[in-house]
């Protein structure tokens, strides 16, 4: 079972380093989206004999419908109904995000190993999984341009985060997993929104002109 | 000693035929009926039996080109286990020769492309030196994963028998290495989302633009050693995605050749389903097979 794990933390980092290369906003959604699907798949995966199952399935079940489904059908819906669809020019270029990603990951990799955590028996590679998705959810938000592409940031931000909480899922009631997962949607759903307005304001979905803004 | 015999014979004789089923894989998906197997071999003969036309510019370096070439890439050829159980020729770190041989290859057809003075010619020197300068990273950061995770420094027990073992304890790693390599041979090869092999149009190609002025036996040397290259390639890539130890040879030697003809089926594929990357994006893709490799060392050298 640890290989299929390996391999899932492996695919989650190798979309990572896909989502910084894209300029297409619909294969970077895509590809957040598919991101969603794997980590749903994780819970099942590292499950011990330990764990409770329907917590295990509920948790799955919800990191699916929220960040497999949901979530990337908004962001989708949003850049159909705006004219975006592609990423001109990210204050970082692809290829340099791309190698900067990689050179978090691959500090992340090498450093986990002595973070200590209160749980013993954790997957090799869950940290490093989880500080480099975080790492490089903050690229995508710091470099790029168009609201689109910052929102694909904080999600992939948020499944680092997530990662990061499977290490605590035996300690934590299903119900506060599900209220995270709410609030995940709330908050992409808000941003939805203020895309629509950024949209109806500028006719651009570009943030830097938020900064001409005056009174 | 049979299998290196038969080796060397498919090593000499296969190549083109694997241009041939990438053409009718392509062909076939795009609905067509496509040019029989053995029209590479046919186009070869075809060539070699014409005269060739030197241009007053070019010195001995242009008419150099194509015969080093062809002698570097055979060389390469001697190095790597192409189906029988060991390469020709092994020794410890022969994995930097082979790589050292196809860097010659390439100098010298990018030197001879220069020569002839062309500023066409020029330009798609320039292009291939500068990808290939990402390729080869990829490269040989893959190699050198191979090397951590089977213990080995020849090709011969780098593709040999520990891939199996190592196929068992770190799959992951593997898997981005057989994934990088196969992006290096495209673009090593250039292939398509690369460079198109079929385009004519100077502006956009990388290979081809830089034997425009090669004629006759000269250009079907070319053309024989770019396919030999494919199928070195193509042995790497396919030893790597074996993996499992066949004890029988015969066995072992058809299974490589199978592994070829799918290695050839799935280059056609991408090349029937996909379309050729814009060139400012073509480094993008290289460096993210950099970054696969690096990123497989990385998690080897953790364990």
């Amino acid at each position: 079972m640890t290989t299929w794990a390996d391999l899932l933390f492996l695919l989650v980092l190798v979309l990572d380093l896909f989502v910084l290369a894209s300029s297409r906003l619909r294969a970077g959604i895509r590809a957040v989206a598919a991101q969603g699907g794997l980590l749903a798949l994780l819970p099942v995966v590292l499950a011990g004999p330990a764990t409770e199952t329907r917590h295990v399935v509920a948790l799955a079940l919800g990191a699916l419908a929220v960040k497999g489904v949901g979530i990337p059908w908004l962001l989708a819906r949003a850049t159909r109904e705006s004219t975006v669809n592609r990423e001109v020019a990210p204050l970082v270029g692809f290829a340099p995000s791309m190698v900067l990603g990689a050179l978090g990951i691959v500090v992340a990799v090498w450093y986990a190993g002595p973070i200590p955590l209160p749980v013993p028996g954790k997957h090799p590679l869950l940290v490093p999984t989880a500080i480099g998705t975080a790492w490089t959810g903050l690229l995508l938000i710091v470099t790029r341009r168009k609201a689109v592409g910052q929102v694909l940031g904080f999600l992939v931000l948020e499944n680092g985060v997530f990662v990061l909480g499977l290490l605590l899922s035996d300690f934590m009631p299903a119900m506060v997993e599900v209220g995270v997962l709410l609030d995940l949607f709330a908050a992409v759903f808000v941003m939805g929104l203020v895309m629509f307005d950024i949209q109806r304001a500028f006719s651009s979905l570009d943030t830097e002109k938020l900064a001409s803004l005056k009174d | 000693m049979l299998f290196t015999a038969l080796q060397l014979a498919a090593f000499l004789v296969l190549p083109p035929l694997l241009l041939g089923v990438i053409g009718r894989v392509k062909s076939r998906v795009a609905g067509r009926e496509g040019p029989p197997l053995l029209q590479p071999w046919r186009d070869l003969l075809r060539l070699a039996g014409k005269g060739a036309v030197y241009s007053r510019t070019t010195t001995w370096v242009f008419r150099a080109g194509p015969v080093v070439g062809l002698a570097a890439i055979l060389a390469a050829g001697l190095l790597m286990p192409l189906g029988a159980p060991s390469a020709t020729v092994a020794f410890a770190g022969d994995f930097a020769l082979l790589a050292s041989l196809l860097g010659l290859a390439r100098f010298v057809t990018v030197v001879a492309a220069l020569d002839t003075g062309s500023s066409f010619e020029g330009m798609g020197a320039a292009r291939e030196v500068t990808f290939s300068a990402l390729a080869e990273p990829a490269l040989f950061l893959g190699l050198v994963s191979l090397a951590r995770s089977t213990g080995g420094l020849d090709l011969t027990h780098l593709l040999g028998d520990g891939l199996a073992v190592a196929w068992r304890s770190d799959a992951s790693s593997l898997l981005l290495v057989a994934l990088s390599i196969f992006v290096v041979a495209l673009a090593e090869n250039a292939r398509i989302p690369v460079d198109d092999p079929a385009t004519h149009l100077e502006l956009t190609m990388i290979h081809e633009v830089m034997v425009l002025d090669h004629s006759g036996p000269d250009l079907a040397l070319i053309q024989y050693g770019a396919a030999l290259k494919l199928y070195l390639f193509g042995a790497l890539v396919v030893k790597l995605a074996l993996g499992a130890r066949l004890a029988d040879p015969a066995a072992a030697f058809a299974a490589f050749l199978a592994g070829q003809l799918a290695f050839a089926a799935a280059i056609g594929l991408v090349e029937a389903t996909m379309a050729r990357l814009r060139l400012v994006r073509v480094p993008q893709l290289l460096i993210g097979a950099s970054v696969l490799s690096g990123f497989a060392l990385v998690l080897l050298l953790r364990t």
